[in-house]
């Protein structure tokens, strides 16, 4: 990518963001709308590469919170993100000199890039969590041992609400039960750090790989060259070190609303060369577990991401259907989601998944060997 | 039940069809689609009648399928203006409406928004009041510029009620139709409101187009009831037709799918339409098209329909061709191929002109026309790089697929393709469309939110009020009542709420009132 984000680019990075969205993280079209008009107005966007950064530097991570199901519906008002810029420096006495996105999955990559065209600031090419991840608390900034410090909301009426929580779960905690009284959406932003801490904590350059995912998946690989559509997932795995886990069918579903999150799982019948066996996946927002015939394929922190089968496109935990044809791939997390801390914090454990973490290598590992 | 009479209207060709009661083909006929489309209906109906020897007074059910509407979209022509209200202020001032619409659809429809305080919050609270001064200080705007009013309201899938109330306004002061998003489509602000959008600038064209088609009929003392196909394969009474127009866009590829199964016998299949202007490929499963998993593009924008998962191509039988044979179109020059086309005595290279020229077709009493073979060969290759790519890309996996081959402009498709294991031409292939419209059952179909307290008798009276409100629905397109059934009901969450909402969809079918 070239240092500036332009309106072309923001197609692909939308894609690439909804790969790594693992299904949940919302859909990035109505940010990706948002983001074009505001580079249209204001101009394109600066990427700084997370090394670039320098102590004095002021990074704010903007992002949206909430339901996917209400930022579809009620947008945000564009007033919302200089509303809250402006809450933080208030709150903190920094003037922020970069945005960065929390999340590079789903939406919330496209929010600090709407956010910094506005404000007419840099974007950090790096996130806090390499992926999609459901709760405020599931940021490399918490397994480096750092605390939400200031968190700001503001809503579309410009409501701010400005919590200095003792640490993430209680960060979570409070924005949940404020964003129910903000009708189910709001803009947020907390972990904003000097630049040092974000050296340390980003996970560098996941705005230039979700461009490079949405490239790949648009048809065109990393050499430039042009891909039918079938060649486009083998491609896109190739890039990523990441595994086909299976194709096939959705044949059951079953969605349910448990405590604010979309949960369930998802059956699938293997079609082509998966033909004759069986796939469940199961998500609460994201796709955190996925079994092959009973046996574990991958599962969170790992990144399950549901594609369709003939278009490569990927699909969210909203939008799978009974019928679709789909494959789903396993990637890789970030190593810091690997360790002890990083598996206590987003680890099956977590989600109530009576499983052990097993990394996706694994699996693709037997699956050669069957 | 009587006989029933299925027509269908391509940018091209009108195709008539007479069923018995067993649904069996009696006769088909084609005819050119007419500037004014009414005439080349009645001259359909014409044929159809003497061909088949059915006696108008036989007829008692007459369908009519049109991709016209689709049309007006992707060639932006005969579109209405329309004016916009957004009810959603302060919130959504982000991406206002029309936000990544295509220019020139822009210019078609006119830019007449207006972003007005309303609509409602997830949970069922006003996020702002209606101001009705407001409203009326738009519409004063918008008087004179503006042929209908699409209103749309943040969460109005919950409470229709500011929707309503609006659109009263707007019909007192402005006096034109007006298109409320909750009756057209489900969650999503901007794809309901795309999809309203629409619906309000194809209300006039499917009002000339109804009325000619009525008329037609009345003129040749068919008494039969009209319906209009929709985009799921069933129809709709004209009346209610006439306020959706919108919901006859998907119902080309619909009916030729069907039409493909029923015809051909084959229940998996992909089904090849070839038109004069497009070519339509869907995904027979079971005997029913692939409904599309995402959000449909309807002429460049995003819409939430559920509709069958087609892949539209411009290529037909009237698509021009130029640079020399290595520019296939996409546009066509449609319904005028028998008098444009080089092989008709016009000055128009077509793909029809080029399989006359290589010899892949011949049409009674017209010679191929003069092409040097350079120009012929070139073109022929680009055809056919062009339907096998689209093919391949909405075959289920990279194995050979059985085609089914449809409609008129079915001459331009080459014997031999990559990736198909058998190619179809079954009778009757040229009027699947108008065969798949007279098929249709009746539906109705709802999206709606609903607050429960989360308790199972909550959650039961809420499915019960959906599934009624799809049969009342069912019942208003036409279907009679006592044949209704509720054929899925879905129950979707809406997540970071209260807990206490619930997205419940119903879709109902019943038969034609006999």
């Amino acid at each position: 990518m070239s240092a500036f984000i332009t309106d072309a680019d923001i197609d692909e990075i939308a894609v690439g963001a909804a790969v790594l969205g693992t299904g949940g993280g919302g859909d990035p079209h109505v940010g990706s709308l948002m983001a074009k008009r505001l580079i249209r107005l204001h101009g394109p966007v600066r990427l700084l590469a997370v090394e670039e950064l320098t102590d004095d530097d002021f990074v704010v991570p903007v992002g949206g919170i909430g339901a996917p199901s209400v930022s579809v519906e009620r947008i945000m008002a564009e007033s919302e993100l200089t509303a809250a810029l402006e809450a933080i420096e208030r709150a903190v006495g920094r003037k922020p000199t970069a945005v960065m996105p929390i999340e590079v999955g789903g939406g919330n990559s496209m929010i600090p890039i709407a956010a910094a065209a506005l404000a007419g600031l840099p974007v950090v090419d790096g996130d806090a969590m390499g992926r999609a991840f459901p709760e405020a608390q599931m940021v490399t900034f918490h397994l480096a041992g750092y605390g939400p410090g200031a968190t700001v909301l503001v809503d579309h009426f410009g409501n701010e609400v400005v919590s200095r929580p003792v640490n993430g779960e209680w960060s979570e905690r409070l924005a949940r039960a404020a964003v129910v009284e903000m009708g189910g959406g709001a803009t947020m932003i907390d972990y904003a750090y000097g630049g040092d801490v974000v050296r340390e904590c980003a996970i560098p350059g996941t705005l230039t790989l979700a461009k490079r995912i949405g490239s790949i998946l648009r048809g065109r690989s990393a050499t430039g060259d042009e891909l039918r559509d079938d060649e486009r997932i083998d491609a896109l795995c190739d890039d990523l070190g990441a595994y086909r886990l299976f194709d096939g069918k959705v044949s059951d579903l079953q969605r349910e609303v448990d405590g604010g999150f979309t949960r369930g799982a998802a059956e699938l019948d293997g079609v082509g060369g998966d033909r004759g066996a069986t796939f469940r996946l199961d998500f609460q927002n994201e796709m955190l577990l996925a079994r092959r015939d009973g046996q574990i394929a991958a599962v969170t922190p790992d990144l399950i991401a549901v594609l369709d089968l003939a278009t490569g496109m990927p699909i969210t935990t909203d939008d799978v259907r009974y019928g679709a044809r789909v494959t789903v791939i396993g990637i890789p997390c970030d190593d810091r989601w690997r360790t002890p801390m990083g598996l206590a914090t987003a680890g099956p454990d977590h989600f109530g998944y009576d499983v052990d973490w097993v990394p996706v290598e694994q699996f693709a590992t037997q699956k050669e060997g069957r | 039940m009587g006989h029933r009479i299925g027509i269908d209207v391509g940018g091209t060709n009108t195709d008539a069809v007479v069923l018995d009661e067993n649904l069996t083909v009696i006769a088909s006929v084609k005819r050119p689609t007419t500037a004014d489309t009414g005439d080349g209906v009645a001259a359909a109906i014409d044929a159809v009648l003497e061909l088949s020897g059915i006696a108008p007074s036989q007829i008692s059910h007459a369908m009519l399928g049109t991709t016209h509407c689709t049309n007006a979209i992707v060639e932006r022509r005969g579109l209405g203006r329309v004016g916009i209200l957004r009810l959603g202020a302060p919130a959504t001032t982000a991406v206002p409406p029309l936000e990544g619409w295509p220019e020139d659809l822009k210019a078609a429809i006119g830019e007449h928004v207006v972003l007005l305080p309303g609509g409602f919050e997830v949970d069922g609270r006003v996020l702002s009041p209606i101001d009705d001064d407001a409203v009326r200080a738009a519409c004063a705007r918008m008087r004179g510029q503006v042929d209908a009013v699409a209103v749309v309201g943040v969460f109005s899938p919950i409470d229709e009620s500011q929707e309503q109330q609006v659109a009263r306004i707007v019909a007192d002061e402005l006096g034109v139709p007006v298109s409320a998003s909750a009756r057209i489509g489900s969650l999503g602000l901007l794809e309901r409101e795309n999809a309203t959008v629409l619906n309000a600038a194809l209300m006039q064209t499917l009002t000339q187009m109804a009325t000619g088609f009525v008329a037609a009929l009345r003129e040749r003392g068919i008494a039969a009831e009209p319906y209009f196909g929709q985009n799921d394969g069933t129809l709709m009474r004209l009346d209610y037709a006439l306020e959706f127009p919108v919901l006859t866009i998907g119902c080309g590829p619909t009916n030729s799918i069907r039409g493909a199964a029923h015809l051909s016998g084959i229940s998996d299949a992909l089904v090849v339409d070839i038109g004069g202007t497009t070519t339509d490929i869907g995904v027979l499963i079971d005997g029913f098209p692939r409904q599309s998993a995402h959000a449909v593009e309807i002429g460049g924008i995003r819409t939430n329909f559920r509709m069958p998962d087609v892949l539209s191509v411009g290529l037909g039988g009237g698509t021009i061709i130029r640079d020399e044979g290595t520019r296939v179109g996409p546009d066509s020059v449609g319904y005028r191929l028998l008098t444009e086309g080089l092989a008709f005595g016009g000055d128009t290279l077509t793909a029809t002109d080029i399989a006359l020229a290589v010899g892949a077709a011949e049409i009674n009493g017209t010679a191929a026309p003069e092409v040097t073979s350079t120009v012929a060969d070139a073109a022929w290759r680009g055809i056919r790089t062009l339907l096998e790519d689209s093919i391949d890309r909405m075959k289920p996996s990279a194995a050979p697929v059985p085609v089914i081959l449809v409609g008129g402009g079915g001459i331009i498709a080459p014997e031999v393709l990559d990736g198909v294991s058998d190619l179809l031409r079954p009778d009757h292939f040229g009027a699947a469309n108008a065969v798949g419209a007279a098929l249709g059952d009746v539906a109705g179909q709802v999206e709606k939110i609903y607050r429960v307290d989360g308790t199972e008798p909550g959650r039961r009276a809420a499915r019960a009020d959906a599934a009624q409100a799809a049969r009342e629905r069912a019942a208003e397109a036409g279907a009679a009542r006592e044949t209704i059934e509720v054929v899925a009901i879905e129950e979707l969450p809406a997540a970071y709420s209260d807990g206490q909402q619930v997205l419940i969809r119903a879709r109902a079918v019943g038969r034609l009132i006999g």
